[in-house]
């Protein structure tokens, strides 16, 4: 393999060796615009003129709305990594990403009920985005199972991975018919880029440092994650070792 | 079709749900009427459900999986196969089933046609879907519940097309849109899970 391939991070010693270096500045960076991002959003924005100051929420709920999708392309794209190339560290970090976009997705629902209630005027509606949220909640609590069933590493690695590509397929189907089977109270998409300009600036920007600072600390999280699970791998192995030698 | 076994519990099951709507909502005819299609659907998806460990448990048991495995037949074959014997044993049964219990929940008169239809071609892309879980938990000891929760996910498509079919035809609206999507998910389903399903079962069989 060349020198300056990417693969060479697949190599664990590699990895830990990177992360080492990399991993203080992320979770830094992660620190700093999540304090600017949130602080900035609910401190200095102006209030809604129709919403008030309830629209504050917009600053976690989409930030982490974004990043339970995001966190499940991810895992697809690990997944994909670990059936083609076999690295251990794209299947570990795969795992890893699980529980962050879990509770990436409960906050996105918590948080959007919080925000439905004065506005909506219920906590909860059958609309097509909040239910294929809920879907895709109950997806990442399949996966998670599915790691903590099977025993044999390499053997949760492939069932797992299949078990995502799978999943993918069906959570992007159920989307659309969950969009067919319900007309929704939810607001389409306010940063498009398409279609002029729906939301101010002095709204937007303190939203994309937040969607950063959400970004930031998944990346911290999961290497963080991916870092304990090489390690405890290794401590197994060397159990598994010592017991051997003993008997 | 020992592996499949069990024939009538599966019916017996639907039975039992339709039977223990009327306790829940109450006995009011119109509101039985009105959520009749979706418990229909909702009833057969579960006792579909409810026999999947059935599907590759005994064979996996005595090892005349692994014997399959060697044998010359492709494993996707053979899933599909298995698919095909639980549709046979289960879904079909339901299918046939499910106008006689309509009469219970009161399903309005041109439902019926539909609720059938909806189901026929439906539960084949249940038995598909839950064939792929069965493969995935088929080397736990307690993975029933697992299962569930693997397949129930995974179902949510093929219910909401269901449904839609059996409902807006009871309501006598046009069924054309949601009924080409649903056979789209079958034949969809059918034409690959099997080998995700193969994929699975050889990791398994490892």
């Amino acid at each position: 393999m060349s020198r300056n391939s990417l693969w060479e991070y697949a190599n664990p010693r590699k990895f830990l060796q990177t992360t080492d270096i990399v991993l203080p500045w992320v979770a830094w960076f992660a620190a700093v615009t999540l304090v600017l991002g949130l602080v900035w959003g609910f401190f200095f924005t102006p209030d809604d003129y129709r919403q008030g100051s309830t629209v504050k929420i917009v600053y976690l709920h989409v930030p982490a709305a974004l990043m339970a999708i995001n966190a499940w392309i991810m895992m697809l794209v690990a997944s994909l990594i670990w059936i083609i190339r076999r690295h251990h560290v794209s299947a570990l970090a795969a795992r890893a990403a699980a529980p962050v976009g879990m509770v990436m997705t409960v906050i996105a629902l918590l948080t959007g009920a919080l925000w439905g209630q004065p506005m909506w005027g219920t906590w909860w509606a059958w609309d097509p985005r909040l239910t294929s949220f809920l879907i895709l909640f109950l997806f990442y609590l399949g996966y998670m199972a599915l790691w903590e069933a099977i025993e044999n590493d390499d053997t949760a690695a492939d069932l797992t991975s299949i078990l995502c590509l799978v999943g993918s397929v069906f959570a992007l189907l159920s989307r659309y018919a969950v969009n067919f089977w319900s007309q929704g109270l939810h607001q389409g998409a306010s940063l498009s880029v398409q279609s002029g300009e729906r939301m101010a600036m002095t709204f937007k920007l303190p939203l994309y440092v937040s969607m950063a600072a959400f970004a930031l600390l998944f990346i911290a999280l999961v290497l963080v994650r991916t870092r304990t699970e090489i390690r405890a791998r290794r401590m197994r192995a060397l159990l598994a070792r010592e017991r051997m030698g003993g008997a | 079709m020992r592996a499949g076994g069990g024939f009538g519990l599966g019916l017996s099951f639907f039975l039992i749900v339709v039977v223990l709507v009327p306790f829940g909502v109450g006995p009011q005819t119109a509101i039985l009427s009105t959520i009749a299609p979706g418990i229909l659907w909702i009833g057969a998806l579960l006792a579909c459900l409810l026999s999947l460990d059935r599907i590759f448990a005994l064979d996996w048991e005595d090892g005349s999986l692994d014997l399959l495995a060697t044998s010359p037949l492709p494993m996707e074959g053979l899933v599909a196969v298995k698919s095909l014997a639980h549709w046979l044993t289960t879904g079909l049964p339901l299918v046939l089933a499910a106008p006689v219990l309509g009469v219970l929940l009161n399903l309005p008169g041109p439902g019926f046609g539909w609720l059938t239809l909806s189901l026929f071609i439906g539960t084949p892309a249940l038995s598909v879907i839950g064939t792929f879980g069965a493969a995935l938990t088929v080397g736990l000891k307690r993975g029933g519940l697992l299962l569930s929760l693997l397949v129930l996910p995974l179902y949510v498509p093929t219910l909401i097309f269901g449904a839609d079919v059996a409902r807006r035809g009871a309501e006598g609206l046009e069924t054309t849109t949601p009924l080409f999507l649903l056979a789209g998910i079958t034949c969809g389903t059918i034409a690959l899970l099997p080998f995700a399903s193969a994929a699975v079962l050889k990791v398994n069989l490892r």
